[in-house]
């Protein structure tokens, strides 16, 4: 037995699961699926006096259609997101990116929820919210409260959110008017957390780019949309690919760690992203999806 | 403070009083004495400690105890007996997919959720979904082997 001693408790609404955060007085922690907190417990890197289970909560784990959105619930699993057929046809980069979170032990446990709220500067989802530019709806003590994913994000592992706060549902709005997409990653183990990884979507019109979306994560503390990269292949066509790739190494200032040096990441992801356009392209034009 | 838990084991039902921080992996073994589920690197790296929590497979070690409370789980003394194997023991007895047999039980619980949710057409899918179990003996070459096997085994009689 690793954990250090915790109450706990397995609430069955919302409401009152915040109230058992704000009872915990800050010294309480949220488990979804536990995937990232449990590590945490084992080490006693986290020691919390209070955990409080999600799962018995009715009602947050769907996914759904809503117009021009997709929207899923916190408690949804990354299997479920991985097998969803809805998610393959509405938000693909999406789709391909799942089978590289973690495996699929994993995937049967984590959620979107979990993953989000703990902000792995290295982890699929929180760099699909924010190139997806999702919304994350989240309850707390004054009620609820919509945060841009761009917003959410403040630091490897850390998010906007209050103690008591507890993410509950995301929407992700569908590309519609996109063509051509990729997902590049690569990682020291296929399903260990990523080395550098890119998401890359465009719309084309009569042979140039007219609308693209862009971000990228292990390169920084948060993933981050590149809005200058995404500027700079407006009107760009099929032989931009080394064009784009050194736009893209330009935007990124990552660091050196214990696996890869700074030069290396950023030549990693400068090469992500001329694999990610080539690919892009590719689909736009009609070549295999 | 210890919290009343109801689970059903490989199809025996179990009742018992838990602390919220007992983990799933230490109830199977130290509690109940099923030591047939290994414990590796207790923070969900290795894969050695890998069940069946109804019908997917789970890291034990990541799961609490007291969240299997109502669940059916399956571990690898649930698959066959030695003298009668499962289809996949079966293929690594056959394709000598084991060594010391540290990481065989996660390795197997991992290749019956692998079998029966991805249709494991190349060498490099059955190597991508064991990218989560570690060997130090084998080189996985055996144990890819065993997995390959038991997938065409189950194409076979499963159209």
């Amino acid at each position: 037995m690793k954990p250090a001693a915790f109450a706990y408790c397995a609430p069955t609404s919302l409401d009152e699961a915040v109230r058992a955060l704000q009872a915990a007085d800050g010294d309480g922690k949220v488990m979804a699926g536990g995937q990232s907190l449990m590590p945490l417990l084992n080490f006693r890197m986290t020691r919390p006096t209070m955990v409080v289970d999600l799962t018995k909560i009715p009602d947050l784990s769907f996914i759904e259609q809503r117009g021009d959105r997709v929207a899923i619930g916190a408690l949804t699993r990354h299997a479920d997101l991985e097998f969803s057929a809805l998610i393959a046809e509405r938000l693909p980069v999406m789709s391909a990116a799942m089978p590289h979170v973690a495996h699929l032990a994993i995937r049967n446990r984590g959620t979107i929820g979990g993953s989000l709220s703990h902000a792995d500067p290295a982890a699929e989802l929180p760099m699909l919210a924010v190139f997806y530019s999702a919304t994350i709806r989240a309850q707390g003590p004054a009620g609820r409260r919509d945060i841009a994913a761009e917003d959410f994000f403040v630091s490897a592992l850390a998010t906007c959110l209050d103690p008591d706060e507890i993410v509950f549902e995301i929407e992700f709005p569908v590309l519609e008017t996109h063509t051509g997409w990729a997902f590049e990653e690569v990682s020291r183990r296929f399903g260990d957390f990523a080395l550098a990884c890119i998401a890359l979507s465009i719309e084309t019109r009569d042979g140039a780019i007219v609308d693209a979306r862009v971000a990228v994560m292990g390169v920084a503390d948060t993933p981050l949309r590149l809005r200058d990269a995404e500027q700079a292949l407006l009107g760009a066509r099929g032989d931009a690919a080394a064009a784009f790739g050194a736009v893209v190494r330009g935007c990124v200032a990552p660091n050196s760690d214990i696996h890869v040096s700074a030069d290396y990441r950023r030549a990693l992801i400068g090469a992500l992203a001329e694999k990610a356009f080539t690919r892009a392209w590719q689909r736009a034009a009609g070549g295999p999806k | 403070m210890t919290i009343d838990i109801t689970v059903t084991i490989n199809g025996r039902l179990y009742r018992a009083s838990v602390e919220p921080r007992l983990l799933l992996s230490d109830f199977l073994r130290d509690t109940l004495g099923l030591t047939g589920t290994h414990v590796g690197c207790e923070h969900g790296v290795c894969g050695a400690c890998t069940v069946i929590i109804d019908g997917d497979s789970v890291r034990s070690c990541l799961t609490l105890a007291v969240r299997a409370d109502g669940a059916t789980i399956t571990t690898v003394e649930g698959l066959g007996t030695p003298e009668q194997l499962n289809a996949l023991q079966h293929q690594f007895r056959e394709c000598h997919g084991l060594q010391c047999g540290f990481c065989t039980p996660g390795m197997l619980m991992t290749g019956m959720d692998l079998l029966k949710k991805y249709p494991l057409a190349t060498d490099d899918q059955i190597r991508e979904g064991l990218s989560g179990n570690l060997c130090r003996c084998t080189g996985y070459q055996n144990i890819v082997a065993a997995i390959r096997a038991a997938a065409a085994l189950r194409n076979e009689t499963t159209p």
